[in-house]
């Protein structure tokens, strides 16, 4: 069984006392203490900020162009905080509550405490950085809800809050630049760690733009690289997001913790045709005022306005009163899926549902209409007024849903579909973020740990910036106060070379290739593999196919993958090529995860386990653990467990009806 | 759809760059600008060429990555729209598209039609932040800010540092992005203290990097996918003026 080193104690207690009793390291030693970080979104440009400014020696490194796009620039809807200023019975027991039952009880109660303790200040510290968050006429902050949950506790600025959060932790960072504290390294990939007795030491990169590979040493290398769901080629992550460095960390000693916990995020914009390279999340704040409906009668080609009322079947409000639209992202998924299968799905794939804001249109129209003591206002006076509300909440939103689909949101209701988004498993970390392997820590999306098997909205922003601001800074001491004597290690040190070699034949390897497919061809089979059986549901038949399926995909692409160019120049297609060879192993894993997981739980559903109503039925007294995987050459794993025991939060059947 | 392209092609920063014209079929009003480039991209590989280098990452309009300048214009035809957000609706069948990088001499190609933009990163460096240690944070409710000034800063804070004002402009000016981050500090409590210190500097920087002066010629907003006011830069004139005038 593996140790999550939990604090002893109540829970209320165990993040401060941690704090309380932790090693320090003291300033003129931090400034000996060289610490990597790869990675710049929220949660690497927080953890690099806070360090450098702790004085720690930073190395920060991103292959985008700069540390600014990293993809935590396109979360939408907020931030939750237990800040309770809406008076409404938010505390930080609720947001802990509402996040362990939102995970479906495979999260750490431990963790989830902490996360709900510091996400106030988080709210603080970004606000203090200029961060222009939505605020009443007051001049106080505003609130909106989100799934899950019964309080308004979500932050926002309009919908653009992971922009306006990176960009207050990319100011940080770029002022620790400027003081020499971090060295930053644009357009440059991490392509293997490099371990010294068993600790991580460094790393190898390359720099994109030249070809070069670079040895970097560091006392300590924090993995802040994201999430993996670009796995199944379509999803709402960025072109670029990749688990190469979580993966190559993997290959070298660590866990791998619930590789099959993905997101698929309820409202997104259908696939159009064979083209498409991406998928455009439509922000879950939408289902605030928006209403999930289908045709009653399979197969309606109607107009969705041409279609009365009483023939819409508004699935979600009939089978979760309590919640109605506002279930969990994993429950809505499911439900869409549940009904465009049997034949109710819309539009011209008929695999899509409704999210329709006219009944909102009218509501807000009449209240304006209120506002301004015009009580005989005609529909059509009440449906612009409305409309000019609905513009000021989700504008840019129905905007964007315009110029991709070429339909106008205010007048016909949206087309939706489920699709990829979040990764809830990554690399196995302990309460202090570290990995199996000592010195390397995972933080954010790219680590396994706060969000169970489905994480709540508006809680990824919180948890990567919790990790990076709050708990990083006194984690690490622990570790870096026993390493004031480790020298930097010199860069020709066997380690660095034989880790250097082992990444050059990897790139020689593929460039030698020179077959007949492009890489995106590759990653096109994988993420059909993926999509159709170890999606949004997953059956023991399905997964045993698909590890057959892409293990000989993966033989293929190493004997048949094409790729232009040469690896000593800027090479986009080589930088791919390299992603999605890890991509096609750790899918194999994916796999293997969901079929040992023979329960349903959060966005795992497993067929086999679902209940009369085909809800997710959990197996507790079977599968209330972490599942950590450790690499043991190609193709081959052997799972680890890590009990997970519920000392306050008791699991039950998790209901929104 | 067919559409003839003309693509501005450079191996790197040292060598000449050329157009070269290819031909694409079956475009359809649904792809997005860059998935015909995906297709383009798919087919050279296949026919053993080199494929068109540009950047991109999330396409959905806020990483500000993408960087085309088509037909003449920074991101396209579409207004208040990046390059990955512009759909083939906007064009018929064939339509001639020119496509070249952004051209300044502070953004040096790397390669076809992408540039090395680091120039900004170094900007904001210079001042574009508020120096407030992680954890010396108030109560955040503590400083309240008037709703206009608030959505004001927001406004302004919406730039995505693509770097179509500087292509769009005709002296390759960075006042519109660097006016947005001064404004959205300067309008905000938090961002007093360092106001003055903070204009200068990043407009000393601006000018290291090679940036062209402004001449209010108002490209920068018209092509600004963020729709970035042209008032910033006036605010930014006048906070580097109180700057200058207030200094010791």
């Amino acid at each position: 069984m593996l140790n999550a080193k939990i604090p002893a104690g109540p829970l209320e207690t165990k993040w401060s006392k941690y704090k309380s009793t932790v090693k320090l390291v003291n300033p003129a030693n931090k400034r000996k203490l060289e610490v990597i970080v790869i990675g710049t979104g929220l949660a690497g440009a927080s953890a690099a900020a806070s360090l450098a400014e702790l004085g720690y020696k930073v190395k920060a490194f991103c292959f985008q162009d700069s540390p600014r796009r990293a993809h935590s620039i396109a979360a939408q809807g907020g931030i939750n905080a237990a800040k309770n200023y809406q008076n409404d019975g938010d505390s930080v027991f609720r947001l802990f509550y509402d996040t362990v039952k939102g995970g479906d009880y495979r999260s750490r109660e431990g963790n989830v405490y902490r996360l709900a303790e510091v996400s106030a200040s988080i709210i603080d510290q970004c606000v203090a950085q200029g961060v222009p968050f939505a605020r009443e006429y007051g001049g106080l902050l505003s609130n909106r809800s989100f799934g899950g949950t019964q309080v308004q506790r979500t932050f926002y600025a309009a919908g653009q809050t992971g922009q306006q959060l990176l960009l207050g932790a990319y100011s940080a960072l770029q002022r620790q630049v400027a003081l020499g504290n971090v060295k930053m390294y644009n357009r440059h990939e991490m392509l293997d760690i490099v371990t010294v007795d068993g600790k991580a030491r460094g790393i190898i990169a390359r720099d994109l733009v030249s070809g070069k590979l670079e040895r970097h040493f560091g006392h300590a290398v924090l993995l802040c690289s994201g999430g993996y769901g670009n796995v199944f080629f379509l999803s709402t992550n960025a072109m670029g997001s990749n688990v190469t460095a979580a993966w190559k960390a993997h290959k070298r000693g660590a866990y791998f913790g619930n590789p099959c916990f993905t997101q698929i995020h309820p409202t997104c914009i259908p696939v159009s045709g064979d083209h498409q390279s991406k998928l455009t999340l439509m922000s879950e704040s939408l289902r605030n005022d928006g209403r999930i409906w289908v045709p009653k009668k399979k197969d309606d080609n109607r107009k969705a306005t041409d279609i009365p009322e009483e023939e819409r079947d508004y699935y979600l409000e009939r089978r979760y009163p309590a919640f109605g639209n506002l279930v969990p992202r994993d429950v809505a998924s499911r439900a869409a899926k549940e009904r465009c299968d049997e034949g109710y799905g819309v539009g011209a794939s008929k695999m899509a549902v409704y999210l329709d804001f006219a009944e909102a249109i009218l509501r807000y129209g009449k209240i304006e209409a209120g506002k301004k003591g015009d009580d005989n206002a005609g529909k059509e006076e009440i449906i612009k007024l409305g409309k000019s509300v609905v513009a000021e909440k989700y504008g840019n939103l129905f905007d964007m849903y315009a110029k991709i689909t070429g339909e106008n949101p205010y007048e016909t209701p949206m087309r939706i579909y489920p699709a990829v988004h979040y990764t809830m498993g990554g690399l196995w970390v302990d309460y202090e973020l570290m990995t199996t392997v000592p010195g390397l820590y995972a933080l954010g999306e790219a680590n396994f740990s706060d969000h169970g098997a489905n994480r709540l909205g508006a809680s990824a922003l919180m948890q990567g910036l919790a990790d990076g601001y709050f708990v990083i800074p006194y984690t690490i001491g622990n570790y870096l106060a026993d390493e004031l004597q480790t020298k930097p290690i010199p860069l020709d040190h066997p380690a660095f070379v034989e880790t250097e070699k082992a990444v050059q034949d990897q790139l020689d390897k593929l460039m030698s290739i020179k077959g007949q497919h492009s890489v995106d061809h590759f990653h096109k089979a994988l993420g059909k593999i993926m999509w159709d059986k170890c999606g949004m549901a997953r059956n023991e038949k399905g997964l045993t196919e698909a590890i057959g399926e892409i293990q000989a995909l993966r033989a293929e692409f190493w004997q048949n993958v094409r790729i232009p160019g040469s690896q000593h120049e800027f090479n986009p297609e080589l930088e791919k090529a390299g992603r999605v060879a890890d991509f096609l192993e750790l899918g194999e894993l994916m796999c293997k995860d969901a079929l040992q997981r023979k329960e349903s739980c959060g966005g795992h559903f497993r067929e086999e386990s679902q209940t009369e109503e085909g809800e997710a039925k959990r197996n507790d007294d079977n599968f209330s653990f972490v599942a950590a995987w450790e690499y043991k050459g190609p193709g081959s794993s052997e799972l680890h467990k890590e009990a997970l025991t519920f000392d306050i939060v008791h699991p039950t059947q998790r209901s929104y009806k | 759809m067919k559409l003839t392209l003309k693509v501005w092609r450079q191996q790197n920063s040292q060598e000449k760059g050329r157009f070269e014209t290819y031909q694409v079929s079956d475009v359809s009003k649904d792809m997005s600008f860059l998935e015909v480039f995906d297709v383009l991209n798919e087919r050279l590989i296949n026919e053993g060429k080199d494929p068109i280098a540009f950047d991109h990452d999330c396409r959905e309009g806020i990483c500000g990555m993408c960087s085309m300048y088509i037909n003449g214009r920074a991101h396209g035809p579409w207004d208040e729209t990046t390059t990955c957000q512009l759909h083939m609706r906007a064009y018929n069948d064939g339509d001639t598209i020119v496509v070249e990088p952004w051209r300044a001499a502070a953004f040096p190609v790397i390669k076809d039609l992408t540039v090395d933009r680091t120039a900004f990163d170094r900007i904001i460096q210079a001042g574009g932040y508020i120096s407030v240690n992680t954890g010396n944070a108030v109560d955040a409710n503590a400083i309240p800010i008037d709703k206009h000034d608030a959505d004001a800063a927001f406004a302004a804070a919406a730039c995505i540092g693509c770097g179509a004002c500087v292509a769009a402009c005709k002296n390759s000016s960075a006042m519109l992005f660097t006016s947005a981050k001064v404004s959205q500090l300067a309008l905000l409590p938090q961002g007093h203290p360092e106001r003055k210190q903070r204009a200068l500097n990043m407009v000393a920087q601006m000018d290291k990097e090679g940036f062209g002066s402004c001449t209010n010629t108002g490209a920068c907003e018209a092509e600004c996918p963020k729709g970035i006011s042209l008032t910033n830069i006036a605010r930014l004139n006048r906070e580097v003026l109180v700057a200058g005038l207030s200094s010791e």
